[in-house]
């Protein structure tokens, strides 16, 4: 081994029309070592690894491996430079098998069948090496998220990677999976793999790197060692200011019942149950969260409370009874009856991303009358003055009520939902994921706006697969696994690896 | 029914089947890789057309073949640019090159040869013959052989060489689509192009491929529907049977032995079609017929949505109806009296069968999950 760089990168520039998406970035990272880019979303991480992999061409700049100056006008180029990476969404074909997903691309020769046995071989010998045991028979479709991921990772090392880099590896894995692939990543490490982790969780970042990239607003502002920063710093290099990262909250003061669920199941199309029997409720001036990895029933709940999907059981806001199959069962009345709902997904549930702001903030009340003028036309010009007070006093920029809402980033347009939701004093907020894309500047501002409500005496139902999201907000947490409630706990006094086992289907183990 | 006839209804069923199965293998490859193509009739049109034009003018049938496959990959070539490179509407694209065959085949018809938008009568050596096997007796003898040969000679002999082309392009298909490194990145960009990208291979070759293959196998069926079947290209020849091998592929489960029964079903209904234009049954037997599909319609609905019950149901009432009145017509009669079935009843049964696959009685299929969506590399 020389002591040349794994792979190094000189002043590498990448603009898209006005936007200066990398300006003049330069990184060498040891083989070896673990090398962490953290940065805000839209700090132009995606758009250097998208370089990296070839499917963008840098304006300007080099790319070093082991030394040599290379060239990488498309991902082949990429490959065959050493160079694996592996998707936070999986490029993996769904009903493909393992194997066949492994040998997509790589394959020995024009038939099939001696490419299949070569890489069932080979397979077994990296499953020995680096302890990652897959079947290679199984179908995509039916191995949970954490295998998957295997096998992406084993995808790259069966092209001969020596520098894999990972794009927010753990978004989508529960906190035991994600410890294993830390665990894989020490392995890869300590055979003299170079692994490079793009993440926006600084936790992860303090874990397991070795060095660490601060990237905002497409430049590189740091590189550190790891051992020698904290979370603090990072989180201050990465925003250009002080963060607050943790919740400023008293202790809740719940009142009387306002959310009540019980026993509530739910039947998708394909007859598969998705909630089975859920019961929960939550008072008014206390924040319920519930903890899951995703598609466990958050979802279909969120969607049963908020009025569109329907279910069996009973669900009974401030006493009395909410209607779950019939004609009023719709959004419409749910608001009325005092339920707001911040959706989990804002561009498909939350916006309407070709509609201008003014537009998008009264969706569910334009029936309103505040904002009708007479019998047939709307007061438009009342519901811009409003909306642009609104943006004022949730921090949305640019405050522009005329702008349409995909020209937000993903923390303005989130405050411009939560400001439509929150505005209209409802007694039960249902939240999905709030800060889901969102940066840290914006997390903290949401996070405030959430508590706030709460002391106010208003019952909040927060759902989030960010686990740090919900032990910092929450007065009570509940885990989901496959449709149902594993357990309640009290935020203080649990931790993650209980909530982990909860959320991993575990009841016995994480009993105290 | 004796066993001539049965041999003789298969024995059409093959060669009307033929034409069906190749434009469905032509689709198979095309949506397996993710660009759905409605465009297949106008395809086989044209390949019709211009095969024929050729081989009359040239009178040799091979390079009326070529000239109709080549049509046929040209109008294939169009459909990729538009929904491969331009990433425009395959549905729309489809349609397009619909509506251009339909038009442009009748008025380069009627230009070339001033007869009515039609070509002239193909004679022999402008036409594919058919291959008799060593043995096989000839039409007007089989009466007096036993049924083995009339097996081999009617059923298994005398097709034209591209029914056994056809029937050969199954499990070629089947072995190139999942026995080759082409057919799993096939099916791998059909499914899931980013996964095909990110491995190095180019989406887009991939795609423009498949699309020409599809372009190839509609032109030869189009060759074969002018001049094998028939012997001179007239308007609109293609009668939907690139829609019907729609229906046939959404059938078959985009699978090619799936494919190959769905076919010779469709073809057995032609078959039928053409062999019976009378066909008498007595009228128990027909209303009880009629009876048992309003139960089966009954049962079929139980379970589902009010649309549904009212829909389905509906008809299925309507069935029953037509089933009372056919006994209540024949009572004074008696029951065993012959009634005739109407002729557009029995000519539109593959399109009937047709409407069912497509409504979705035949189980759930999935198709490709990419199909029908242009491939954006994202960031």
């Amino acid at each position: 081994m020389t002591n040349n760089p794994a792979i190094e990168l000189k002043g590498i520039s990448k603009a898209f029309g006005p936007v200066q998406a990398n300006r003049d970035i330069s990184i060498s990272v040891m083989p070896g070592t673990i090398h962490g880019i953290i940065g805000e979303n839209g700090a132009g991480k995606s758009t250097l690894m998208s370089i990296l992999y070839g499917f963008y061409k840098a304006d300007a700049g080099e790319i070093f491996t082991d030394g040599q100056k290379i060239l990488i006008p498309d991902s082949q180029a990429a490959i065959s430079a050493g160079i694996g990476m592996v998707f936070q969404h999986f490029k993996l074909v769904e009903n493909f098998t393992v194997l066949e997903n492994i040998v997509l691309g790589a394959e020995s020769g024009e038939f099939l069948a001696p490419s299949l046995r070569k890489a069932r071989a080979e397979l077994a010998e990296l499953a020995a090496e680096y302890e990652l045991n897959v079947d290679p028979d199984a179908v995509i479709e039916e191995i949970g998220v954490g295998m998957q991921q295997r096998v992406e990772i084993l995808k790259a090392l069966y092209r001969k990677a020596n520098i894999l880099i990972l794009d927010e590896p753990t978004g989508v894995l529960t906190p035991a999976e994600a410890g294993q692939l830390f665990r894989i990543l020490g392995r890869l490490r300590k055979e003299g793999k170079t692994i490079i982790l793009i993440t926006h969780k600084l936790r992860e970042i303090m874990d397991i790197t070795d060095t660490v990239s601060v990237m905002r607003r497409g430049e590189m502002t740091a590189t550190v060692k790891t051992s020698e920063t904290s979370p603090e710093n990072l989180a201050e290099l990465m925003v250009g200011r002080k963060v607050l990262l943790s919740v400023d909250k008293t202790p809740a003061q719940p009142k009387h019942q306002v959310l009540e669920v019980s026993k509530l199941t739910v039947v998708d199309e394909a007859g598969v149950r998705r909630l089975k029997e859920v019961s929960l409720n939550v008072r008014a001036g206390e924040i319920l969260g519930i903890a899951g990895v995703a598609g466990n029933g958050q979802s279909e709940l969120l969607e049963v409370l908020g009025g569109y999907r329907s279910a069996t059981g009973s669900i009974r806001v401030n006493g009395s009874e909410i209607d779950l199959t019939g004609s009023s069962s719709d959004g419409q009345s749910r608001r009325a009856r005092g339920i707001a709902h911040v959706p989990e997904d804002r561009q498909r549930e939350g916006l309407i991303m070709d509609f201008t702001a003014w537009e998008n903030a009264i969706f569910g009340y334009h029936r309103d009358p505040n904002h009708q003028l007479n019998r047939f036309l709307m007061n438009n010009a009342a519901i811009r003055e409003e909306t642009a007070a609104k943006m004022a006093r949730f921090d949305v920029r640019p405050p522009n009520p005329n702008l349409t809402a995909k020209n937000f980033s993903g923390g303005n347009q989130q405050k411009i939902v939560l400001a439509r939701e929150i505005e209209r004093n409802p007694d039960l907020l249902l939240v999905g994921q709030p800060t889901r894309g969102v940066d840290i500047g914006a997390i903290e501002f949401i996070h405030k706006q959430i508590v706030a409500l709460r002391d106010q005496g208003k019952a909040i139902l927060l759902i989030s697969v960010e686990l740090d999201e919900i032990l910092s907000l929450s007065d009570r947490v509940a885990v989901m696994f496959d449709g149902q409630i594993m357990g309640e706990r009290d935020p203080l006094k649990t931790n993650e690896k209980e909530l982990g086992l909860l959320m991993a289907g575990i009841i016995s183990e994480a009993k105290e | 029914m004796d066993f001539l006839i049965l041999i003789q209804v298969l024995d059409s069923t093959l060669r009307l089947a033929t034409p069906l199965l190749l434009v469905c293998l032509a689709g198979l490859f095309s949506e397996r890789a993710g660009i759905f193509d409605i465009g297949l009739e106008g395809k086989i049109l044209a390949a019709a057309f211009v095969s024929a034009a050729v081989a009359y003018t040239t009178g040799s049938v091979w390079v009326g073949l070529l000239a109709g496959i080549g049509a046929s990959v040209m109008l294939s070539a169009i459909h990729g640019l538009a929904s491969i490179t331009l990433k425009g509407d395959q549905i729309i694209s489809g349609v397009a090159i619909n509506f251009l065959a339909a038009g442009l085949t009748v008025v380069v018809a009627q230009a070339w040869f001033g007869q009515g938008g039609r070509t002239p009568p193909l004679q022999s050596g402008g036409r594919f013959e058919p291959i008799n096997f060593p043995g096989a007796i000839p039409s007007k003898e089989m009466a007096d052989v036993g049924p083995v040969m009339q097996l081999y000679s009617e059923l298994l002999s005398g097709h034209s060489l591209l029914v056994y082309v056809a029937l050969l392009t199954v499990p070629l298909s089947w072995f190139v689509l999942y026995q080759t490194r082409f057919g799993l990145r096939l099916r791998a960009v059909g499914e899931n192009p980013a996964a095909v990208d990110t491995a190095g291979i180019s989406v887009v070759g991939m795609r423009y491929a498949a699309v020409i293959i599809c372009g190839v196998l509609c032109g030869i069926a189009g060759a074969y529907i002018a001049t094998a079947l028939q012997a001179s290209f007239t308007k609109d020849m293609s009668a939907g049977r690139g829609f019907i091998a729609l229906a046939a592929l959404i059938f078959a489960k985009w699978r090619p032995w799936y494919a190959l029964g769905a076919c010779l079903l469709f073809g057995f209904f032609f078959a039928i079609d053409n062999r019976f234009q009378n066909i008498l049954l007595p009228a128990w037997s027909l209303s009880g017929v009629l009876l048992l599909t309003a139960f089966g319609l009954a049962g079929y609905v139980w379970r589902k949505d009010l649309l549904d019950k009212i829909v389905l149901g509906g008809l299925g009432l309507g069935v029953a109806f037509v089933s009372v009145l056919i006994v209540a017509s024949a009572w004074s009669a008696g029951l065993s009296t012959q009634i005739k079935i109407p002729v557009v009843f029995i000519q539109s049964l593959p399109y009937i069968l047709t409407v069912v696959v497509l409504a979705g009685f035949v189980g759930k299929a999935i198709p490709p999950r990419s199909g029908g969506v242009p491939y954006v590399k994202e960031k």
